[in-house]
């Protein structure tokens, strides 16, 4: 299998009241092209950190990010912008992910205008990206806050699908959504992967979904990565304490 | 709040209404100020400016609508025209505290660090300082003349504007939609114009409408004091200046510039409330 994603001994400390606490703690996984790979714990382990620091969106203390061989961590600007075509990211709320004041084609356009693609030309891809999240055409002139937070979700996939990218980060993209929505929103998930070979990186704190979709999991506790392998069997035979408390709590 | 809440579906459409049909009024009524200062020199019955002394201090009614000055000067055609220095000076002062003093804000919240704490800190030495003595102390600095005035207003008024864009940018720059436009690669302007500035703009445009007739009264005070507007030009706060020595005896010279100065700035503050009922985030989404 090849390898897309490469993280290395990632290290994050933010500091309270100048006590420093590790948020990210020498992480270091792969992530192979077509693979769906969990990434699950407790809120406040640093899982959301860690995919902040994939996308650019919080620097590390230390540590490197390799994308397909290359290092991404200290890319600038048009660089940068190259990082955004091939790694895309699903947010926790989807009616804040998009801005209040501009209507949902708007924002799903956004990374196609930027990459100087003609308007028509955007706006027949967000027609045809709007089919594939399964929303009909007139959801493109709405604003976020007209629509349900599954709708919205919706169209936030069809955002981070825009620019065609190699790599999605769902950063508890179900969890702010009632059960019925969730199955739904991991039901397109799953087949839009199938469909397009994608990769994906599932920050959940959601055992059961992660069991559903993922090929192989990563647990983290207090910033470190404390066990690793197949869903079913970290399930089934945890071999650390933490993975016991989680799951057990669970089912 | 509480009551707002109770408020059944219909009740709220009403009240959408009723502050719909108050914007038409408002707005009407301030269109009609700023048409009044454009068209000025097509509407004044008499030269403004024209002296004669044999028809000074004329009581109103008959031939002058609202009486002579001492010059003998048409007072109705002096408030006309008065308003097109007033009105255009304020309008201009707000145009340009409200760019500058956003942009400020904007840049010291989206950037942060050193220069934010610089250009905070020369706000901080500008609130701090009484406003309209330091108005006074720059307009006196560079000598009279409406456009100094406004200068000199425009330098103590930013500030304000810079600590409402800023606090506004800092509630919106760690929301998910900012992180979103960022990984849809748009670039630190793209950023600012098309999600910063329409974000914020909502509290930035009330503040701004709400100033207008302050700033009016603030351009009135220099030039009652002599900074602003220099004679024979006619200016609302000027005109008053003149006439106040004559308060007792003929009374009109100071009324009416005051009751122009009065009405105008009730009407601009009538459209700054509604403008904020309107914008008002509580509103939102209907």
């Amino acid at each position: 299998m090849e390898k897309l994603l490469e993280v290395k001994g990632l290290k994050k400390t933010f500091y309270k009241k100048k006590i420093p606490f590790a948020a990210v703690d020498n992480v270091s996984f792969d992530l192979n092209k077509g693979e769906c790979l969990g990434l699950v714990g407790e809120s406040g382990c640093g899982k959301s950190t860690t995919a902040k620091i994939i996308t650019h969106l919080t620097v590390p203390d230390s540590g490197s990010v390799l994308l397909e061989g290359a290092e991404t961590l200290h890319v600038k600007g048009r660089q940068e912008r190259e990082l955004y075509r091939k790694v895309q990211m699903v947010f926790q709320t989807p009616q804040d992910s998009f801005d209040p004041r501009c209507s949902l084609g708007d924002g799903i356009m956004e990374s196609m205008r930027n990459q100087g693609m003609q308007k028509r030309r955007a706006e027949e891809r967000m027609y045809e990206l709007l089919c594939m999240v399964e929303l009909q055409r007139e959801f493109a002139s709405r604003y976020p806050h007209e629509v349900s937070g599954g709708q919205c979700q919706r169209a936030a996939i069809a955002r981070a699908l825009a620019p065609d990218p190699q790599l999605i980060i769902c950063d508890e993209a179900t969890s702010a959504l009632d059960v019925t929505v969730q199955a739904q929103i991991v039901e397109l998930l799953r087949k839009l992967q199938k469909e397009r070979e994608l990769s994906l990186l599932l920050i959940s704190h959601d055992l059961a979904l992660v069991q559903k979709l993922c090929d192989r999991v990563l647990v983290m506790y207090q910033g470190k990565i404390v066990e690793q392998g197949i869903p079913d069997e970290v399930i089934r035979h945890p071999k650390e304490e933490y993975t016991k408390m989680l799951v057990d709590s669970v089912f | 709040m509480r009551e707002k809440q109770k408020m059944t579906v219909g009740k709220q459409r009403a009240a959408g209404d009723y502050i719909k049909i108050k914007m038409i009024l408002f707005g009407t009524l301030a269109a009609g100020v700023i048409l009044t200062a454009v068209f000025a020199p097509y509407l004044v019955p008499y030269d403004p400016y024209e002296q004669d002394l044999g028809n000074a201090l004329l009581p109103p009614g008959g031939a002058h609508l609202l009486g002579t000055d001492r010059y003998g000067r048409d007072m109705l055609s002096r408030v006309i025209m008065g308003s097109r220095t007033t009105v255009f000076a304020a309008l201009l002062l707000v145009a340009v505290i409200t760019v500058i003093g956003s942009a400020a804000g904007i840049l010291c919240g989206y950037h942060g660090g050193k220069l934010d704490a610089f250009l905070m800190r020369v706000s901080d030495i500008f609130l701090a300082f009484p406003g309209m003595v330091f108005a006074i102390a720059v307009a006196s600095v560079m000598s009279g003349g409406i456009l100094n005035a406004v200068i000199a207003l425009a330098c103590i008024s930013w500030p304000k504007y810079a600590r409402i864009a800023r606090s506004q940018v800092l509630s919106i720059r760690n929301m998910p939609y900012m992180a979103a436009a960022k990984l849809s690669g748009s670039g630190t302007f793209k950023m600012i114009c098309r999600h910063v500035v329409p974000n914020i703009a909502g509290p930035v445009i009330v503040t701004a409408v709400l100033d207008i007739g302050t700033m009016m009264m603030e351009i009135a005070g220099l030039s009652f004091l002599g900074l602003g507007a220099a004679p024979p030009t006619a200016e609302w706060g000027s005109m008053m200046s003149n006439g106040r020595s004559m308060l007792q005896t003929s009374p009109w010279v100071i009324l009416a510039p005051g009751t122009a100065i009065f009405l105008t700035v009730v009407i601009f503050n009538l459209v700054g409330d509604t403008v904020r009922d309107l914008l008002d985030p509580r509103q939102k989404g209907r």
